[in-house]
């Protein structure tokens, strides 16, 4: 069963049956929006980039993007760039994947976020979602759509986080400003 | 030392009698089938099982345990043997497991020779649902024994087996319930023998052994104790026909030839023999419960355990690869980053409860009120058990992951092969030439201060993209236990002697060709394995000798580097040895002159690329006076220190590993031995 999520709102990463979560990945997709206008079947390609960052008590230790795929530890594994988006609906064009068990024991919340990072806004991309699935299994846990576009080139997506022995999930889904994650530092920090 | 099979591998056998150890979690029936050179069995008399647990060459336990011993003596068998399969049955019974998945732990077999030499060891993992399991097969091929590691599981059970090896299914279903009824007594729980026996109503209405017979074999075990009593009381065919139709109800449906099974339930009664026991033994109640269905909450069945829980257990070969050799480089290069990146989980752990500490710290000094009094020493402790807590938790997990890849470490050390494996491995004292150059060589170890006896080893790809340089200098971090000046460089020259005897071996005969320049003559004595051998012309002495020897592979290069770019491989010269060759300079830059030195950059800049590489023996302070112009020479080669040095970082997180430089343990001549056998290859 999947939960569409609003912004906000929190999930718990605890199995129905009582057991926890070991793996889950951060999908996201997205499909650049068709221009209007003459050449309306044309389409400006898109570049939007996952990355998720590991805080110890809102003090960023590791970044996981493009440009760093594996975080230090091991535990968070970015599946590589798409620079183009998904032609089609529903498949994920980025993928972060969390071992949870494997994260340091210090690590007490995983942020993630999406940048837009050839500059366009939110406007111009279609279908965009990011989806949270436990990866054992395939099922999709928690779906949140990147709707509402707006003049923004970023988003605060969603933030995995210890809550008691398991891991939480919660919604965030604020828009920002930058180009990669470290422009949103500022941003994200009032989330923690 | 033994090696560590995984499923699907084989290796030649040095013995015709062979001892099969097998031990598992609970109780189990080993037994074996002689198959004949199409890998069928000719007739169910082929099986040995533990009704008939003798045949000429092989001999089995006739009980259900959990240790076994299978003997086989192959030059006692048959001739139309060539496959003798080891396969191991869930007897069943109450309490016991009814499938391999839930045996733990897993059955281990360990193959050896009568003399207690071990030769190969494999455990069963990845089963499931299975109840019996063809576990190793001992096969004739070219005249050589050889074992392979099977593994393979039926659901079926030992009928499915048994049919699978070409047996009819009615004689294997036949041959699988006498195998099992036959070791039911053994298979009993112990607390039961005191009960009256009626053996007339074990008899008459084909009930045997526990539910849990049945639960393992379906309707074959019904069928079968119906036929097993002594022929005074067998019962017709028409009761067996109608007996597991009646009591066990759909059971009689799982026998895919159920109907045809049945009436030849008499015939499977002479199979298990005189010795077999009675089937319905002392106690034993009527169940006439579905053998699948168990009402919830009976006491009579406990659920099998429950699987571990723990990380699987790891074995030899777990990683991606075409060949074993390259499953095993990929799975050390996977316990390398593992280990860099569990360390760092602990270290970045460690650093930022440290810093919190220091932090909270300070906040508590900040406030005057708190500097002096019981305030400031509580603020202290709260701290300093914050620190100890969370770096507590972090050492927790890093030695759960250590343990792991310290257990990987135990399985895969043990497999690797010769080019891969430390000088002190047993797979060097029977080594024998490859047929084809290996994909790596193992250069040393690593290690991390966290757990020092943990060892990484450094495997590099062959063919080598750069030269290798054994520094025979003194290095800022080798500390005052190393040997200084002249022991330094004895040291060095040595190690060099041990990459140059493995990038041999790591090679077919002829393939791979060393030279040397040596001009003062101090390695000879470290040379001697290699000249006493043939495998290296002792080195020309004095700076002619330097530039004779640099001139010849020179020419070399620049012969093959041009046919290269003339795409005219066929107009090289006849007299130009194919082969690679790795050339030994010792005590560079003594006997250089500014020509040969602008030579070697030569060699260490284009040779690799036409399969000429270096292996410098040199102390970097005795080329200082040629100032920076060497820096790129130096930088192009892989520095590999002949004692313990912090150098290497790893890919990843670049931690700064400790190598260690390999070592042949003293007097041993396995250098001399493995020279050997390189040069009786070549003749």
């Amino acid at each position: 069963m999947t939960v569409n999520m609003t912004k906000g709102q929190a999930i718990s990463l605890q199995k129905s049956d009582g057991g926890t979560l070991t793996e889950v990945r951060m999908g996201l997709g997205w499909q650049a929006a068709k221009r209007r206008g003459l050449f309306g079947s044309r389409t400006r390609e898109v570049d939007l980039d996952a990355s998720a960052v590991l805080f110890a008590e809102k003090q960023a230790l590791d970044v996981v993007f493009f440009r760093h795929l594996v975080s230090d530890d091991g535990s968070v594994k970015h599946t590589g760039d798409n620079l183009v988006g998904g032609a089609g609906q529903g498949g994920d064009d980025e993928s972060i994947l969390v071992d949870l068990q494997r994260v340091p024991v210090h690590v007490d919340q995983i942020v993630f976020t999406v940048n837009s990072f050839t500059g366009q806004t939110f406007q111009e991309v279609q279908n965009a979602f990011c989806r949270l699935v436990d990866e054992t299994n395939g099922q999709e846990l928690a779906r949140y759509t990147l709707d509402g576009g707006g003049q923004y080139t970023a988003q605060i997506m969603a933030k995995v986080h210890r809550a008691g022995s398991g891991w939480q999930m919660t919604a965030l889904g604020a828009p920002a400003n930058g180009r990669t994650f470290k422009d949103l530092m500022p941003a994200i920090l009032p989330h923690l | 030392m033994t090696a560590e099979l995984v499923r699907g591998q084989n290796l030649p056998l040095p013995h015709t009698r062979l001892e099969i150890r097998v031990s598992a979690g609970t109780p189990l029936l080993a037994g074996a089938t002689l198959a004949d050179d199409a890998g069928r069995l000719s007739g169910p008399g082929r099986v040995v099982h533990p009704g008939a647990p003798a045949r000429p060459g092989v001999t089995i336990p006739t009980r259900a345990a959990t240790e076994h011993l299978v003997t086989l003596d192959l030059a006692a068998l048959d001739p139309e043997t060539h496959r003798i399969t080891v396969l191991l049955v869930l007897p069943g019974g109450p309490g016991r497991p009814g499938s391999f998945g839930s045996v733990t732990p897993p059955p281990r077999l360990s193959v050896g020779g009568a003399a207690g030499a071990g030769v190969a060891g494999y455990t069963l993992t990845g089963l499931d649902a299975e109840t019996a399991v063809a576990a190793l097969e001992v096969y004739r091929r070219q005249g050589v024994w050889k074992v392979r590691a099977v593994g393979q599981g039926y659901a079926g059970g030992l009928s499915a087996l048994l049919a699978d090896q070409g047996l009819a299914p009615a004689s294997a279903a036949d041959l699988a319930a006498a195998t099992l009824a036959a070791a039911t007594a053994e298979a009993r729980p112990a607390h039961l023998p005191d009960a009256p026996y009626d053996a007339g109503t074990g008899a008459g209405t084909g009930i045997s052994a526990g539910p849990g017979t049945h639960a393992a074999t379906g309707g074959i075990a019904a069928s079968a104790a119906a036929a097993l009593p002594p022929a005074d009381r067998a019962a017709t065919p028409a009761q067996t026909a109608s007996a597991p139709a009646a009591t066990t109800g759909a059971a009689a449906a799982d026998i895919p030839s159920g109907p045809a099974a049945a009436p030849k339930a008499p015939t499977g009664a002479a199979l298990p023999g005189p010795q077999s026991p009675p089937s319905a033994p002392p106690g034993t109640t009527i169940s006439y419960q579905h053998p699948r269905r168990r009402p919830a909450g009976s006491g009579q069945e406990p659920a099998p355990p429950a699987p571990p829980s723990g990380p699987e257990a790891p074995w030899a070969g777990d990683a991606a690869g075409w060949t074993m050799d390259e499953r095993l480089y990929n799975q050390v290069w996977g316990m390398f980053e593992d280990l860099a990146r569990t360390t760092a989980a602990y270290r970045s752990a460690v650093d930022f409860a440290d810093s919190r500490r220091e932090q909270e710290l300070d906040r508590a000094l900040a406030d005057p009120r708190a500097r002096l009094g019981s305030a400031g020493d509580a603020a202290r402790a709260a701290a300093g058990a914050r620190y100890d807590e969370l770096t507590g938790r972090a050492r927790e997990s890093l030695d759960r992951d250590l343990a792991q890849l310290t257990a990987e470490a135990e399985v895969v050390e043990p497999a690797l092969p010769p080019a891969y494996a430390p000088w002190d491995h047993p797979a060097w004292q029977a080594y024998r030439p490859p047929a084809e150059p290996a994909m790596a060589v193992r250069l040393g170890d690593l290690h991390l201060p966290e757990r020092p006896e943990l060892r990484i080893p450094v495997l590099m790809r062959l063919p080598l993209e750069r030269g290798l340089w054994i520094d025979g200098g003194r290095g800022p971090a080798s500390g005052a236990a190393a040997p200084d000046g002249a022991g330094l460089r004895e040291l060095a020259v040595r190690t060099a002697v041990m990459h140059a005897v493995r990038l041999l071996a790591a090679h077919p005969p002829g393939a791979y060709k060393l030279d040397a320049v040596d001009p003062a003559g101090t390695g000879a004595a470290a040379f001697a394995p290699l000249t006493a051998a043939g495998l290296l012309a002792p080195p020309p002495q004095g700076a002619a000798g330097v530039a004779a020897v640099l001139d010849r592979v020179v020419r070399r290069v620049e012969l093959v580097r041009m046919a290269m770019r003339g795409g005219a491989a066929d107009a090289l010269p006849p007299d130009l040895d194919p082969a690679a060759r790795l050339l030994i300079v010792n005590d560079f830059p003594y006997g250089f002159d500014d020509r040969s030195v602008t030579r070697l950059r030569y060699l260490a800049d284009e040779g690799p690329a036409v399969g000429v590489h270096l292996l410098l023996v040199a102390d970097r302070a005795d080329a200082a006076a040629y100032g920076p112009v060497l820096d790129p020479l130096w930088s192009s080669l892989l520095r590999l220190p002949p004692v313990p040095d912090e150098h290497l970082a790893d890919p990843w997180v670049g931690h700064a590993w400790t190598y260690q430089p390999p070592v042949v343990p003293a007097g041993s001549g396995v250098l001399g031995g493995v020279g050997a056998a390189l040069a009786a290859s070549r003749r």
